[in-house]
């Protein structure tokens, strides 16, 4: 069956892991732009990660007959240091007209600071000003709670449509919160973090299939670039239909990415 | 959470059917950890019940929420395990996470 991983960082991954979603029916990605797994030494680093997401990454997709679209932005990890981060951003108006740039993500916190929280305001601004979707990343583990509320406060001061905004990696205590605000949820499939294929299921059996998708974000860290698929085979062996599959994993992610004019399924 | 009487479309006999050896796994991994820990050379503070690492104190206070016969546990155990503060921290000191909130009274 097709489907879409919206959320899966491909500069970390290989040519086969390309193969290997194609064969499994990825006809659609989005990736965002994320920390590298450590900080970078210049803002010239980033401009040429940039480079790689708007130029490179979409023709590696393309061999395999995957469209590949892609989110800009500092990532919270690197956004202590908040005249870098502004460094970064004033590089990013440059690329935003690439026609598979989708808008600014993956935006948020970290560890919830008050210097990673003027990043995230600014970025915000950024979107706004350009008129661009939002793809929020939220913290991990315990400060996530905090992390998820404090990025949705500073979206609503900003007056952001909640509905051109996914907040991702919501887990049982955060997904609530998310969907009665009018966001958009992003489920994340990790073996030891965030969700595992077995709960995201039961999300969507608790919360239903509305404004909610599931993605990999398969990196260089502990992560299966075939995550999704293999929810759909948890959520075939309980007996839900194709067609809930359907909505979660290729009708709800092109809802939302269509809202940017420049999405568009291949075929 | 609006939390679905018969949502999943599962018997209660096929979900222990399809569920229980994996879980049960997990269950006999925790207590390994709990067993191998108390095994370990302690270069940490003595408590009562173990080693006294705030992780590990959350994680007793979190394992008898599996058996109090009430709803929303996996809901209920990241919440204890959360930062429930408000106000953003000064700053960052590392880019890293524990997996249990650091200054939580566990």
């Amino acid at each position: 069956m097709a489907y879409i991983d919206p959320h899966i960082h491909m500069v970390s991954r290989t040519t086969d892991d390309y193969r290997r979603m194609a064969a499994a029916g990825c006809v659609a990605i989005t990736e965002p732009a994320f920390w590298a797994g450590f900080d970078r030494s210049s803002p010239d680093g980033f401009r040429d990660y940039f480079r790689q997401l708007t130029n490179i990454e979409p023709k590696r997709a393309a061999a395999h007959g995957i469209a590949h679209y892609c989110w800009l932005c500092i990532n919270p990890k690197e956004a202590e240091d908040v005249g870098f981060a502004r460094e970064v951003m004033s590089l990013i108006p440059e690329f935003l007209d690439q026609p598979n740039v989708l808008g600014i993500g993956e935006i948020g916190l970290n560890k919830n600071s008050r210097n990673e929280l003027a990043v995230l305001e600014a970025q915000i601004e950024l979107a706004k000003r350009h008129d661009r979707l939002i793809l929020v990343h939220t913290p991990h583990l315990e400060d996530k709670l905090k992390g998820t509320r404090l990025t949705m406060d500073a979206l609503k001061n900003a007056g952001i449509d909640p509905g051109r905004v996914l907040i991702d990696h919501v887990e049982e205590h955060t997904v609530g919160e998310v969907l009665d605000r009018g966001f958009w949820a992003g489920m994340t499939l990790y073996p030891d973090s965030k969700c595992t294929p077995q709960r995201a299921v039961d999300i969507i059996e608790c919360w239903g299939s509305e404004r909610i998708w599931i993605n990999s974000a398969g990196d260089w860290g502990q992560s299966d670039p075939l995550a999704v698929p293999k929810c759909h085979i948890e959520m075939r062996r309980r007996g839900h239909l194709q067609s809930l599959v359907d909505t979660i994993s290729l009708h709800n992610p092109a809802a939302f990415l269509g809202q940017c004019g420049r999405f568009h399924l291949p075929g | 959470m609006p939390a679905a009487a018969a949502s999943c479309p599962l018997t209660a006999r096929q979900v222990i059917d399809l569920y229980f050896m994996e879980h049960r796994a997990k269950l006999l991994d925790i207590a390994a950890f709990l067993d191998r820990l108390e095994r370990s050379a302690n270069d940490l503070p003595a408590a009562p019940d173990g080693r006294d690492d705030v992780r590990v104190r959350a994680l007793r206070q979190a394992i008898p929420l599996l058996v109090d016969n009430q709803p929303d546990r996996v809901r209920r155990i990241l919440d204890l395990l959360s930062d429930h503060s408000r106000e953003p921290i000064a700053a960052a000191h590392t880019q890293s996470a524990l997996g249990a909130d650091p200054y939580g009274t566990y």
